[in-house]
């Protein structure tokens, strides 16, 4: 029984042969196709990590979908670089992967200082670069140089939406200003200062802070002195949750209100109870109502990635698929590759229709605005804050 | 606010600083004081002091015994031994084997030992990366003194502060590891000859100093309700600063440097226009100023003892 059961004729063992050939062919063909590398640039250490994780989870997810799709012609590889959201850091990533003629382009950034110190890296060594995170607009504005592009907003449009919802919406008049010195921090003060004026509001004082500073009693107590109805902040997480929790400690009752460099996780696990009633506002909606969102979560969680996709890793995920895109249109060519990108119009993406205009900038700038509710970023609109169940702290002390 | 209740409540933010910088200073001071050395990863050892703190609390709140008046003193005292043997061990491994070397290769290897535990830190905690909230143990109401509001979470970071300076002061000058340390401070070979075990008292020194820095990283948790695997650079930098404006190798001289970097950080961002951009550029110009007119520093020159 056992001698018939191994027992293999040649006619068998051809046919066997010509079975296992045609069920490899696809998997030889794979190995087959040209390798072109892609690079990722953002921070996956430091107080901006979880966004960094999320946006390289995501850029990694695109990759493995085309390189699973029989149809591309080419095998995708990633160079992952962490910039730190340090500028320094940045250019020397940035270097790295430039200077590499393997890498054809990069989907890179969630800083805007790290995204403005590298443009002229990008530029000079002729590789196209699509930013997944950062919204200083001198970032697409500053030049017109052909390799830089970028998918998600900027923070003009942030700012605009920002401050009319809290002088027109939410009624209040006088805000505080507290930011951080880097292009991110100044560059949003500047702009929610012009549209808060515009909007009928006024500014009683504004005050630039190094980043990563610890203390911030100094700044806050003299901010406290002229009583304004909002404590506004622009920068970044970690700087965010020292304002807030500082705020609370000295007694600052006013709203507190930041942008999208607050607006993640870690806000509020670390801030904790104080984080309550705080506002942020995000270029795009939130993931699952994006016209792709649902689908891309659904894979997202499929991949078993360890860390959340943040609300920039479906950017992250749009860039990359728009530059392999180009690179299955035009082949491996940074300069090819590059003035395709640039052209880009009504390209259909998980984030709804790309398009670009003169300065790579996408033109589709839709912001959301969030509460953060019982610890979580709650969409405004689907909040209990908005419903009237809850008032924010800010209209709170008003009426006090 | 009346511009004189402002500076009265600025001065205070400017001493709730300078508590926690006299802190880290007074570790640069004995360690220069007993063996010439700087060390540069004392700054890393704060930060240390303050993981080895939020540890020990969520350990004992997960116990059920995180009520403060239980898990306060438990974390203090954990924190200091556990941080005091680190700052021993630190310098086993950079200070002791390069004794006979260039300063400047105990410079390079404190350095070194600095970036290491930092790196550590941020790859093997959990989560290391993100900044970690500190638990609200100390009581939040506060009152007013004529205008100026003093918070009762301040007043016991303040007492604690205080306490361990005394405490220092007290180790020093009564105890007999204290005369040892003052004795290896101004003759460390006289000292031998006296008897005093120069190993024993330069790991004293390391556990003491070590151990203040790890009171000024809890209480820098409590007093911001946040620490970030980072807060040690900054804090070294400003320690060392302040140590050598009061005077290094003088205790007394670490605790005025302290509260006066304190005073003026904090004063530069509340008087001068646009002054919290340059609260840094203020207070390290002042260290400036020390190192050119004063080199000695405020008490340096008067002290008769090092220590």
């Amino acid at each position: 029984m056992r001698a018939t059961l191994y027992h293999v004729s040649r006619r068998q063992l051809l046919a066997g042969g010509a079975a296992l050939g045609l069920g490899l062919r696809p998997f030889r063909g794979w190995a087959q196709k040209p390798a072109v590398k892609l690079a990722f640039i953002g921070p996956l250490t430091g107080g901006t990590a979880s966004n960094g994780l999320g946006g390289r989870n995501s850029f990694q997810l695109a990759l493995r979908e085309r390189n699973a799709d029989p149809k591309a012609k080419y095998r995708y590889e990633a160079e992952i670089l962490d910039d730190e959201c340090k500028p320094t850091v940045a250019v020397q990533a940035a270097l790295k992967a430039s200077s590499d003629p393997a890498v054809i382009a990069g989907v890179t950034h969630y800083c805007s200082v790290t995204a403005i110190a590298t443009v002229d890296t990008y530029h000079k060594a002729g590789m196209p670069a699509m930013v997944w995170g950062a919204v200083l607009p001198e970032i697409t504005y500053g030049h017109k140089h052909v390799e830089i592009t970028r998918v998600n907003g900027t923070m003009i449009n942030q700012n605009n939406v920002a401050a009319d919802f809290a002088v027109k919406t939410l009624g209040f008049k006088t805000f505080a200003l507290v930011h951080d010195t880097t292009d991110y921090g100044r560059a949003h003060a500047k702009w929610f200062s012009q549209f808060v004026e515009k909007a009928g509001g006024k500014i009683l004082s504004s005050q630039g802070t190094a980043k990563d500073q610890k203390d911030y009693a100094a700044e806050l107590t003299r901010a406290k002195a002229d009583k304004p109805e909002v404590l506004w902040y622009g920068g970044l997480t970690p700087d965010g949750v020292r304002v807030r929790v500082q705020m609370e400690k000295l007694g600052f009752r006013a709203q507190f209100q930041g942008t999208s460099g607050i607006k993640s996780d870690t806000f509020n696990e670390t801030a904790g109870p104080s984080a309550e009633g705080t506002l942020a506002f995000v270029e795009g909606a939130p993931t699952e109502k994006l016209p792709g969102g649902k689908k891309f979560l659904a894979a997202y969680a499929k991949a078993g990635f360890p860390e959340p996709s943040e609300a920039y890793g479906p950017f992250a995920y749009v860039a990359a698929n728009l530059v392999i895109d180009a690179i299955e249109a035009v082949g491996p060519d940074r300069a090819k590759v590059a003035a395709r990108l640039k052209r880009t119009k009504k390209q259909d993406t998980i984030i709804g229709p790309v398009e670009f205009d003169e300065y790579g900038q996408n033109t589709v700038p839709l912001i959301s605005k969030y509460v953060s509710q019982d610890g979580k970023w709650v969409l405004w609109e689907d909040s209990e804050y908005a419903s009237g169940k809850r008032t924010l702290p800010g209209l709170k002390y008003k009426k006090m | 606010m009346p511009p004189l209740e402002l500076l009265f409540q600025q001065a205070l933010n400017g001493l709730m600083l300078g508590v926690m910088y006299a802190l880290i200073a007074v570790g640069f001071t004995l360690f220069f004081g007993v063996l010439d050395v700087i060390h540069f990863s004392h700054g890393d050892i704060y930060m240390l002091g303050a993981f080895a703190g939020l540890s020990v609390l969520t350990g004992l709140a997960a116990a059920g015994a995180g009520t403060p008046a239980v898990a306060l003193p438990v974390a203090f005292a954990a924190s200091i031994v556990i941080t005091g043997l680190i700052g021993v061990a630190a310098e086993r491994v950079c200070v002791k084997p390069l004794a006979r070397s260039s300063p400047l290769m105990t410079l390079l290897a404190t350095l070194s030992l600095g970036l290491v535990i930092r790196e550590s830190v941020l790859i093997f905690y959990p989560r290391g990366a993100d900044p970690k909230p500190f638990p609200w143990l100390l009581p939040q109401g506060a009152f007013d003194v004529g205008g100026v509001v003093i918070r009762y979470d301040n007043l016991a970071i303040l007492a604690i502060g205080l306490a361990a300076m005394v405490a220092v002061d007290r180790i020093i000058n009564r105890t007999r590891m204290g005369a040892a340390i003052r004795a290896v401070a101004q003759d460390p070979e006289a000292a031998q000859m006296m008897g005093v075990n120069l190993d024993r008292t330069v790991d004293a020194t390391f556990f003491l100093g070590s151990g203040l820095a790890a009171v000024a990283g809890i209480l820098s948790g409590l007093y911001y309700s946040e620490i970030h695997f980072i807060m040690g650079v900054t804090g070294g930098v400003i320690g060392f600063s302040a140590a050598a404006i009061g005077g290094l190798g003088n205790v007394y001289g670490a605790i005025l440097g302290g509260l006066l970097f304190g005073l003026v950080q904090t004063m530069a961002a509340a008087l001068i226009p646009r002054g919290s951009e340059f609260r840094d550029v203020v207070a390290f110009a002042v260290v400036l100023l020390f190192l050119v007119a004063r080199p000695s520093g405020i008490l340096g020159a008067k002290s008769v003892e090092r220590v």
